[in-house]
């Protein structure tokens, strides 16, 4: 069932009315019993009497079987009831030798002590039974069971019939109470339903039961999650957009001088500015590529191993070009021979970014040194430079897509160490970079070993 | 026409001065906003040329706290962020114009001639004085429709002057017009301009204020 509301509802109906049942029945049973009991004492006793009158002579049994007016039983019980008790007095030599009105000519009772039942004439007789063994007579005092069936009846509808009608007002007020203690569900689901597809604030419910804090807790911790990751997505596009665009409004620019102006002077510095902005957004374009690569579907990837040798090889000899335009040395030491567990090319994608900083920061004519460490479950390679390291807040935010530092260089877009730090957790390794000692910087890359 | 140009990016900022240059505008350069904030206390600029996302903090910011300082500079906001929603912020934060990258060259100094000539309060893009028409845009003068031919900075002075006719401007405010920070002034190079605008133009255009400045137009003295 999909309704709360509707399987609250039938659940405490369906309580509800079998708590009512079984009450009716218990109640219906019992009072049949003690009215069945009350009245055999009733018997009991009426027999009894007549039994001391017959033995106190006050009672003459009449010769005849007439009815003996002045047994006046009827006038013993209730109005409505009247001609219920019966009387008849037998001779043990089997003779009728008295009766009241109402009693049936026929013998009452089937025994000749005690409680027996009896049919004469379609009616069923209860009868109790006391034998005069002095006056040598039999008391039978009788019940028709038929009247005693409506007395249990009247009984039972004087006290099931109020029951009955409370029924209908117990099941609206069981509605009346769903209804009002589902209304703080009510409550939230009309404001989330109200709510503007992009409005992600946290849902307010200052009144809100204890039971709907877990629910309302996790929906507002999922709408955080998603601003969170909308705002992210935002600020890429912005960056991503201001980081592309501005270099072709920049190529654009310098083409156009380069085609208005006469000046030989001016239009080779227009090409050359174009030549460096191509370089340029090349680069960009390709560590927005690496990034999109890192960030692709993990679970395409297996679980793969490479040689360190061959990372770095593969490294340097990238950007080899960009070394030498720059007058810097890159040296390679003490190349391990364990594999690490990470694939071949995100692992050379993750170097060469590193590299091009260490490149990049260094001082003309200086040297980056690649060494490497081999722990017990880990290798790490080593990049340093004797360049100016970082600042404190930029160390904070380097990897952060598209952070440049406050002394933001021409040719760096603040992606290299967003795309680095990103293939490292995908591969379960870890980037670290400090400044060191005495000037210089040192990034470290941890790859796990195969 | 004096104007600031903040741009983060080199080869934009480059090909930003240059082409301006030779579209008859005296750029001068910054690449943070705090060397914007700086530039724009210490001299007078015709119009602005701001990015959005700079290195120390966002072009909306310098505009707003420019605009809150009472300073009515026209700005023009050149920025990759162009959706309808940037620009109509850019707008509202106080800025006159709002060109997205990339962006056409020409179109951005038509641009800023426009946001210059609304400045001044003057509808026609042309300036006339008597039968002188001094057109910025194609950077010609005619008297009586003929051309003269003027060197650029001595279209500026000319176009200072006649800006508002009659007015007298200050040797020291056109000196500060006509060179930028990066070009060294000669002692004397207003007036060898002055002399040379007279020459071409007619000694009747262009009149000296002795101790104050030069003027197109007024009483004749």
């Amino acid at each position: 069932m999909t309704s709360m509301r509707a399987r609250l509802l039938l659940i405490l109906l369906l309580t509800t009315g079998a708590v009512w049942l079984s009450a009716a029945a218990w109640i219906y049973w019992s009072t049949q019993a003690r009215v069945e009991q009350v009245l055999d004492a009733r018997l009991r006793e009426a027999a009894r009497m007549v039994d001391s009158l017959i033995t106190d002579h006050r009672i003459e049994i009449a010769s005849a079987a007439d009815p003996i007016e002045e047994l006046d039983i009827e006038t013993m019980t209730d109005e409505a009831f009247s001609h219920q008790l019966s009387c008849q007095i037998w001779s043990l030599a089997g003779t009728l030798v008295g009766r009241s009105e109402a009693a049936p000519h026929e013998r009452l009772a089937s025994s000749d002590d005690g409680f027996s039942q009896t049919t004469i004439d379609g009616q069923t007789w209860r009868v109790f039974t006391v034998l005069n063994p002095d006056r040598g007579v039999q008391v039978m005092v009788g019940d028709n069971l038929q009247v005693r069936r409506s007395l249990v009846n009247d009984v039972m509808t004087g006290t099931l019939l109020p029951m009955t009608l409370v029924l209908p007002i117990a099941g609206l007020l069981i509605w009346l109470s769903v209804q009002r203690g589902m209304r703080p569900l009510d409550r939230m689901a009309s404001l989330l339903g109200q709510r503007h597809a992009n409005d992600l604030r946290p849902v307010d419910l200052p009144d809100a039961p204890g039971e709907l804090r877990p629910a309302l807790d996790a929906i507002n911790g999922l709408f955080g999650r998603v601003a969170g990751a909308r705002d992210r997505e935002k600020s890429f596009t912005a960056f991503a957009a201001h980081e592309l665009k501005t270099p072709l409004a920049g190529l654009k620019t310098q083409a156009q001088i380069a085609l208005a102006s006469n000046d030989p002077e001016i239009r080779r510095h227009a090409l050359e500015q174009i030549a460096g902005g191509v370089d340029r957004s090349s680069r960009l374009v390709r560590q927005l590529l690496d990034l999109a690569a890192a960030d692709a579907n993990v679970e395409r990837e297996t679980v793969t191993s490479a040689n360190p040798a061959a990372i770095a090889r593969d490294a340097v000899q990238t950007v080899a070009t960009f070394a030498a335009r720059r007058n810097v040395s890159v040296e390679m030491l003490c190349v391990p021979e364990d594999q690490v567990a990470c694939d071949r090319v995100l692992a050379t994608t993750a170097l060469r970014n590193i590299l091009e900083n260490a490149i990049l920061h260094s001082p003309v004519a200086g040297s980056v040194r690649l060494t490497f460490t081999v722990g017990d479950r880990e290798i790490r390679f080593n990049v340093t430079d004797a360049g100016p390291g970082m600042s404190k807040d930029d160390l904070a935010h380097a990897r952060e897509r598209f952070y440049r530092g406050a002394n933001r260089d021409e040719a760096g877009s603040g992606l290299g160490l967003a795309i680095v730090e990103t293939i490292m957790r995908r591969v379960g390794g870890r980037l670290m970079f400090f400044n060191l000692e005495g000037g210089g910087f040192s990034a470290t890359l941890q790859f796990p070993k195969a | 026409m004096r104007i600031l140009i903040v741009e983060d990016d080199p080869i934009l900022l480059d090909g930003l001065t240059v082409g301006l240059k030779l579209a008859g505008f005296s750029p001068d350069a910054v690449s943070t906003c705090a060397a914007a904030d700086e530039a724009l206390h210490v001299s007078d600029y015709e119009a602005v040329v701001l990015d959005i996302m700079l290195p120390d903090g966002s072009g909306i910011d310098l505009l707003a706290r420019r605009r809150r300082e009472r300073d009515v500079t026209p700005i023009l906001l050149l920025t990759a962020r162009d959706q309808v929603g940037d620009r109509i912020a850019g707008l509202d934060a106080g800025a006159d114009d709002y060109l997205g990258k990339p962006f056409d060259l020409d179109e951005l100094a038509a641009r800023l001639r426009a946001i210059q000539r609304r400045g001044s309060g003057r509808a026609r893009a042309t300036l006339c004085w008597q039968d002188v028409v001094l057109d910025p845009a194609t950077l010609s003068v005619t008297r009586d429709d003929k051309p003269v031919g003027l060197t650029r900075r001595e279209f500026t002075i000319l176009r200072l002057l006649m800006e508002r006719p009659g007015a007298v401007i200050a040797r020291t405010a056109l000196e500060e017009a006509i060179y930028g920070w990066q070009e060294g002034v000669e002692s004397n190079a207003v007036e060898v301009h002055i002399h040379n605008l007279r020459a071409k133009l007619g000694s009747g255009v262009v009149q000296t204020v002795r101790g104050i400045g030069y003027r197109v137009g007024g009483e004749q003295p």
